[in-house]
């Protein structure tokens, strides 16, 4: 396992220079993952067309990851390994991951923190000027390298610079505001893609040797998530159309700490960064007298005395208590806003709160600047003033949100749809059933199992981009180098593009009477009712039917506004949410269909009697890979055994 | 609370623009304004008028899509958010309120609220960038250390989202407050010194090449800047700028 990636390299087929001029690679989104392959491929000599549906490549919504980005560096010397890394990676995913990736991806991991610093990512340091380290979920080192609260937009624009200077040598060809209507098959092969101009509407053929899906995941499928709200599962859906494998739909991972619902007018949510759980402990009150008093107004959470605070993590994970993994620490939320003791007005928040920090920070400071240690009101501006350092825009941030000062008062938090594990399968040079075209990133499934620890999304994206399909790509494409350019004027592509036009003229003839959001907004209540955090066989199937209905009713009422030759968010819009129908149902069936419980996905017929989760190994050690066959729920399950040679497979334990 | 909506349509580039008003109702101070934005769409939706295109997409406050011009203000009348993170809050029943897009020379409007921007990524491709290959054989990321206070500094110009308020606050339309970032995030570094001289030339003589008017300090960039991105970046660009002219 530990030469398994070195020996695949240096095994693999090579293009030449020569020929790597005369290839030609698409690339679909800009984010962490899009991004850097972009880059990187151009440097090695592809030409590259890269296409994203926002103004700028520099807004893929890695921008808004906040934590961090995990590497086995040990500059802490706290015991850190690659093993750990992958040894961690593998447990947090509850044994539902491919030992061979994740073993890379720990390998490579720490390749991309030396790579972003010579790109000029700022890094947060040491006063000794040397890179510095937080902790997060499921692990007992300090690996996550981070750049205050802003890490995911630093090492985007670290990525989106390297792609920059390869835009200005003219190697790679940008296309903002440009979307992935289908994927174009030739004799069985990824060839082109056909594209909508969402500024005028264009529908345009792209050809290359090879297509890349880097498009991100697909929790807005949910309707209400972190995602960004142009985040979308289209481009994914579209390859699995034309016969690539969906991977373990099911497994999303919903976050312990965002910033609760507010009302029916919310459009999204926003997540307030697991690093906080570095220094923020989680609780709800003791006793319910005090939850009715704080939900009608009468009683302050500063003003509840520590005895009668129930710090639940710490009391039900005392070996990792506030940094348990998100699916641990989200159920746990529940479970106590289940039993009443949520702290808002609809019961569905509780606390996370930094006084103890603020004070133990404050204390420190004082000591080290030879001040009063015992003057409260003046260590509690220096434990300020240090928290601001750490977090200063999440406070900021959830205070223009909530419009309550996180300094003085707890913050609120529930969990919320973030990420999703599953995706498009690929093999392990990132190809995905369709010979040619291959995926990346959080739009694959690979390396997360059924539950993603923190600050590891980053760490997957750059990987993949900058240090994994860059080479393995050209296994696929030394076979292609006497091909010559793609002819667009074929009738594969002839197909392929009318079928996308067709779909947009039904859609703005439809003249139906119900918006396209009102479409997504009961999607996501179906989804977030009976496959959220916790699903049963009832629900879930309740959930197929209904979806499969509220498509049907989509397709016949839905009202999209506007001409197809302009500029035109609804049209883009349904596109999407057609798409977010269909895997709905595959999501509920896959949910269905696998009755353990493991990772963010809870089952609540495969429990132990603490409530935890509880795996059934013997029956459920396979990646789910579901092959289209028209209907979604009639995908027929392709099973892939997962083997664990490295990692003896155990019970999954924070306690 | 109820408001009066005055907002800029213009079917697209070519086409003639002009304010339409619109009332609506029932907003609640809890609403951000892109979501009072789309409880307005979904009523001229609703109505059988088009409805107003905006760019927008995290939402959080970070990507930097979303653009208005609020009651005279890039992001409106909060300061250090974008316009996705202003809440309604800041307004009260039976305000005025009048929307228009990001205006300047160099950001086309493409429809209604939404603008070209994309002068700024061609400035980002003139040298936004450490000229460095993705190898595996990068030196350790700890081998230089970096001054803790030069770092933060970096980091400080390195939040600049490139939404291009500072473009749409400024009475000559200067793009100076975006290009000083993203030069005194590198020139702070030494992986960006290597190509300081370069990037300072070519990044500001692609600036002047897009359109974008000259500076003449009124500050206004960075009082309107959601990410509150300091003025001594330009101070430290127009170093960088003299510096790089007597070498060239």
């Amino acid at each position: 396992m530990a030469d398994k990636w070195t020996n695949h390299k240096s095994h693999i087929n090579l293009v030449s220079p020569a020929n790597k001029r005369l290839i030609d690679v698409i690339v679909v989104g800009t984010g962490l993952a899009g991004a850097s392959a972009s880059a990187t491929l151009a440097e090695l000599g592809y030409n590259v067309k890269t296409f994203c549906f926002q103004d700028s490549p520099r807004r893929a919504h890695s921008i808004a990851a906040q934590g961090g980005i995990n590497a086995a560096k040990n500059y802490q010397g706290d015991g850190d390994s690659t093993y750990r890394l992958f040894y961690d990676t593998i447990k947090g995913g509850d044994y539902r991951s491919r030992e061979a990736n994740v073993h890379r991806l720990a390998e490579v991991s720490t390749n991309i923190i030396d790579q972003c610093v010579a790109q000029g990512v700022p890094f947060a340091r040491d006063y000794g000027g040397l890179l510095d380290n937080r902790s997060f979920g499921g692990v007992l080192v300090s690996r996550t390298f981070y750049a205050k609260g802003q890490t995911g937009q630093q090492l985007l624009l670290g990525a989106y610079s390297a792609m920059n200077r390869q835009i200005g040598r003219g190697k790679i060809k940008m296309y903002n505001r440009h979307e992935m209507m289908d994927i174009v098959l030739v004799d069985g092969k990824a060839r082109g893609i056909i594209t909508r101009n969402l500024v005028n509407g264009q529908i345009e053929r792209h050809g290359a040797h090879a297509v890349v899906i880097a498009s991100g995941g697909y929790g807005n499928v949910f309707f209400l998530s972190t995602n960004a709200m142009g985040s979308n599962v289209s481009a994914g859906w579209k390859i699995h159309k034309k016969g690539a494998h969906f991977a373990n739909p099911c497994f999303t991972q919903i976050h312990p700490t965002c910033i609760p619902v507010s009302g029916d007018h919310q459009s999204k949510l926003t997540l307030m960064s697991e690093s906080l759980r570095n220094d923020g402990r989680i609780w709800v009150p003791k006793n319910i007298e005090d939850v009715n008093a704080i939900r009608e107004g009468k009683l302050k959470p500063t003003e509840i005395a520590e005895e009668n605070r129930d710090y639940y993590l710490e009391r039900r994970y005392p070996a990792f208590g506030n940094l348990v993994p998100r699916d641990v620490a989200s159920r746990a939320a529940k479970e106590r806003c289940d039993a009443g003791y949520g702290v808002n007005k609809t019961g569905e928040a509780v606390y996370l709160d930094f006084a103890s920090a603020i004070m133990r920070y404050g204390k420190e400071q004082a000591h080290v600047k030879g001040l009063n240690e015992n003057d409260a009101v003046l260590v509690k501006k220096l434990g300020q003033d240090v928290v601001r350092a750490k977090y200063g825009n999440l406070f900021q941030m959830y205070e223009k949100i909530v419009d309550q000062n996180p300094y003085e008062t707890p913050m609120m938090i529930y969990p919320a749809v973030h990420y999703t594990m599953g995706g498009v399968w690929v093999d392990y040079n990132l190809m995905t059933s369709i010979p040619g075209c291959y995926a990346i990133g959080e739009a694959n499934f690979s390396d997360h199992g059924a539950n993603r620890l923190g600050a590891s999304a980053l760490m997957q994206g750059l990987a993949d981009g900058y240090f994994v399909l860059p080479y393995t790509i050209g296994d696929y494409l030394a076979s292609d180098i006497r091909t010559g350019a793609i002819d667009t004027n074929t009738p594969e592509f002839e197909a392929a593009e009318k079928a996308v036009k067709d779909q947009i003229d039904a859609f703005v003839n439809n003249n139906g009477k119900n918006s396209v959001d009102s479409y997504h907004r009961k999607l996501g209540k179906i989804m977030w009712n009976k496959c959220g955090m916790s699903r049963n066989a009832e629900g879930l199937k309740e959930a197929i039917a209904e979806i499969k209905a509220l498509r049907e009713d989509f397709y016949k009422n839905v009202n999209v506004p506007g001409k197809a030759n302009e500029f035109n968010e609804q049209l883009a819009k349904a596109g999407r949410v057609a798409d977010f129908l269909e895997l709905g149902e595959l999501f509920a069936k896959d949910a269905l269909e696998r009755t353990e419980s493991c990772g963010g996905h809870f089952r609540e017929e495969s429990q132990t009697p603490e409530g935890e989760a509880l795996r059934d190994d013997e029956n459920f050690t396979f990646v789910s890979a579901w092959e289209y066959k028209g209907e979604p729920s009639e995908a027929v399950l392709v099973k892939e055994d997962l083997n664990y040679e490295e990692i003896e497979v155990k019970t999954r334990s924070y306690k | 609370m109820n408001l009066t909506l005055k907002i800029w349509r213009q079917a697209n580039a070519d086409a003639t623009g002009s304010i339409e008003t619109y009332p609506i109702e029932n907003v609640s101070p809890d609403m951000s304004f892109l979501e009072m934005m789309d409880v307005l769409n979904e009523e001229l939706i609703g109505k059988g008028i088009d409805p107003v295109a905006f760019d927008h997409d995290c939402r959080e406050g970070i990507c930097g899509m979303c653009s208005m011009y609020i009651n005279g203000e890039a992001h409106g009348p909060d300061r250090l958010v974008t316009t996705c993170q202003l809440h309604m809050r800041k307004f009260k029943d039976g305000d005025t309120i009048t929307i228009e897009p990001f205006r300047a020379n160099a950001f086309p409007v493409v429809k209604d609220l939404a603008v070209d921007r994309s002068a700024f990524d061609r400035i980002q491709h003139a040298g936004g960038f450490v000229s460095v290959n993705t190898s595996g054989n990068t030196q350790d990321a700890n081998a230089i250390p970096i001054d803790k206070h030069d770092a933060d500094k970096a980091f400080d110009a390195a939040t600049c989202i490139g939404c291009g308020a500072c473009v749409a606050s400024c009475k000559n339309a200067s793009a100076m407050l975006f290009v000083s970032a993203k030069v005194s995030q590198y020139a702070l570094l030494p992986q960006g010194k290597v190509e300081a001289t370069d990037r300072v030339l070519n990044m500001v003589k692609q600036m002047d090449e897009e359109g974008f008017g000259n500076c003449t300090n009124t500050g206004a960039c960075e009082v309107e800047c959601p990410k509150g991105i300091s003025l001594e970046n330009i101070a430290r660009m127009n170093r960088e700028y003299l510096s790089a002219s007597l070498k060239g």
